[in-house]
């Protein structure tokens, strides 16, 4: 049962052959005999799951199943669940349990899915390794003295180790596209606006966007199904009809253009990842694609220029994180300053505190039009780049990362060369476009996902685009070999 | 070069009201100063002209009508803070 997507499931729960408690049960067993191996659960919430699976049962029995009816599903712990803890990797949320729910849990709930548990990440989605997280590194399902990728590695390494049918993401530079690249799934990253981030932990605003995180695309537009749409309690969401993301997955990629970004494969990849992103745009080819080489001149300005926006935005965002309202509060504090340096200085960990240095230094009087203003200028360099590309091409391709996955503790002292692991991804979340990553290949047995990058709300074409690959390759299919 | 140093830390932790241990100080003002060093690319780029980019899709501020739409939840959103009494946050005295 746990080898089967969504799609499938939905299909064996309508048909009887198994009933969401028997199913979710299935996951729990799972859950509780092999993340020790992984680490990819902060929580695990049994009794919710059941009784939403016992409900979920009694609505397709009344014959009102919704869209996810029954589907268990791993949830980031970025997003608020009403009444279990939320920590989003952090000390400082550990005694957090939330008060209401996020309108992406809302929902699922109210698409009838099935809550299996809050899964563990980088600490407020800060790392690109989920070595940052305070409950502990991921492992790769894959090979686990390697990292699963960050931030939403749980979530990955979950599905990944079929320990779920599916999960949620965010992504704020990578923190989908390049966990899912790492451990072998799909995870779509969707336009910013797209889907809503109320209660959503916020650690950038102008670039956090959240998404699913599945075996197959067609998966993937059954999860954005449900997320997608406008959110009066989100004044960033934006008001675009929903499409059914399912309903374009068989059109033909006859005359489909593709852009290769020749500086997406220049120094910095790895041959080996090279040659599989290759052999998957030849796939293309032969699927009738037309590939052109094109150039975003302005790609080696993303990094330097989400290092600027993203720790801008997020200590500006923690500021919230006082010991006052919520979260972890020191012992006896002396007085009101004192009550907030020791709280956030014990709540928080390294790489949170580093960014909120550098935001708090590049915010600072003096300083602001030289850091902020600039990266917001060169933010438009960056969008107007592929702006500018999307004239003449469908779909952009190139790799989700420049190599696969590293091992633990390789570049925990190196935080420059940790950031440049989402060389590939960043300029996407600047410029505010939808991207994905899809299995294709392997390297010395370790998964490589192949990017694929569309206009703004051309999440049905790069599902379309992810999808027909599925179709022709088996890639997505692989298990790792103790998760089978 | 943007060379931070140890007074220049400190500074920051404190605006950012973000306890730092004493021995961490050095190890902070050189990752603080590699992460600018690398920014400072951005330097060398001509953005006369270019509007800053705050939003993704240029979307501006939606408003909606003044009027009163939540329900008062105090109770419930104060349950999970470290410290109240009578509807009030607690910190320690600020004014004498």
């Amino acid at each position: 049962m746990h080898n089967k997507t969504i799609t499938e499931l939905s299909a064996g729960l309508e048909a009887g052959d198994f009933s969401s408690v028997e199913l979710t049960q299935t996951y729990l067993d799972r859950i509780h005999s092999l993340d020790k191996q992984v680490n990819s659960f902060i929580t695990v919430t049994p009794e919710i799951a059941l009784e939403q699976a016992k409900n979920a049962d009694a609505q397709r029995a009344a014959g009102n199943a919704g869209l996810l009816n029954g589907i268990p599903l791993a949830q980031k712990d970025i997003f608020c669940t009403k009444g279990v803890r939320t920590s989003c990797g952090s000390k400082m949320l550990d005694p957090f349990v939330s008060p209401y729910d996020a309108t992406t849990i809302t929902k699922f709930n109210d698409s009838g899915a099935v809550m299996l548990g809050k899964t563990n990440m980088d600490e407020f989605a800060m790392g690109s390794s989920n070595e940052t997280s305070w409950y502990g590194t991921v492992k790769n399902p894959w090979n686990q003295e390697t990292v699963p990728g960050g931030s939403s590695g749980g979530s990955a390494a979950a599905v990944a180790a079929r320990l779920a049918p599916a999960s949620t993401g965010t992504d704020t530079g990578g923190s989908i596209r390049q966990p899912a690249s790492f451990c072998g799934i799909t995870g779509l990253k969707p336009t910013y606006g797209r889907v809503s981030r109320y209660g959503m932990i916020a650690f950038a605003s102008s670039l956090d966007q959240a998404g699913p995180m599945t075996r197959t695309a067609e998966d993937a537009a059954l999860m954005l199904n449900v997320m997608a749409g406008h959110d009066l309690r989100d004044s960033t969401s934006v008001d675009e009809a929903v499409p059914d993301y399912t309903a374009n997955l068989n059109d033909s990629l006859e005359g489909l253009k593709v852009g290769l970004p020749k500086e997406f494969f220049s120094e910095g990849l790895n041959d080996d990842v090279a040659k599989v992103i290759e052999s998957a745009v030849k796939e293309y080819e032969k699927m009738g694609a037309v590939i052109k080489e094109i150039s975003l001149p302005t790609s080696n300005l993303a990094v330097p220029t989400y290092y600027i926006i993203a720790p801008s935005e997020c200590s500006s965002n923690l500021s919230r994180m006082d010991g006052v309202r919520f979260g972890h509060r020191c012992e006896d504090p002396k007085d009101l300053n004192d009550l907030y340096i020791r709280s956030r200085g014990e709540g928080f960990g390294p790489e949170v505190k580093r960014r909120i240095l550098v935001g708090t230094y590049a915010l600072s009087e003096g300083f602001y039009d030289a850091y902020y203003v600039k990266a917001q200028k060169t933010r438009r360099l960056i969008t107007n780049d592929f702006n500018q590309a999307f004239d003449d091409v469908d779909v952009i391709m190139g790799p989700a990362a420049p190599s696969t996955a590293f091992k633990i503790g390789e570049l925990t002292d190196d935080p420059i060369t940790m950031y440049l692991s989402d060389i590939y991804t960043i300029a996407v979340n600047l410029a505010g476009l939808p991207g994905m990553s899809i299995p294709a290949g392997f390297v010395n047995n370790m998964p490589v996902g192949l990017q694929l990058i569309g206009k703004h709300f051309a999440e049905s074409k790069l599902l379309n685009v992810a999808h027909q690959f599925q179709k022709e390759t088996d890639w997505h299919l692989k298990a790792p070999e103790s998760f089978k | 070069m943007s060379t931070l140093d140890k007074s220049d830390v400190e500074k920051i932790a404190f605006l950012a009201r973000l306890g730092i241990d004493e021995q961490d100080i050095p190890e902070y003002a050189t990752n603080l100063s590699n992460i600018l060093d690398m920014v400072e690319q951005l330097d060398s780029v001509d953005t006369e002209g270019v509007k800053p980019m705050a939003h993704p899709l240029d979307a501006v501020q939606r408003l909606r009508a003044d009027e009163v739409t939540e329900v008062n939840d105090r109770e419930n959103l104060q349950e999970h803070a470290p410290e109240t009494a009578e509807g009030l946050y607690l910190v320690p005295k600020v004014i004498e």
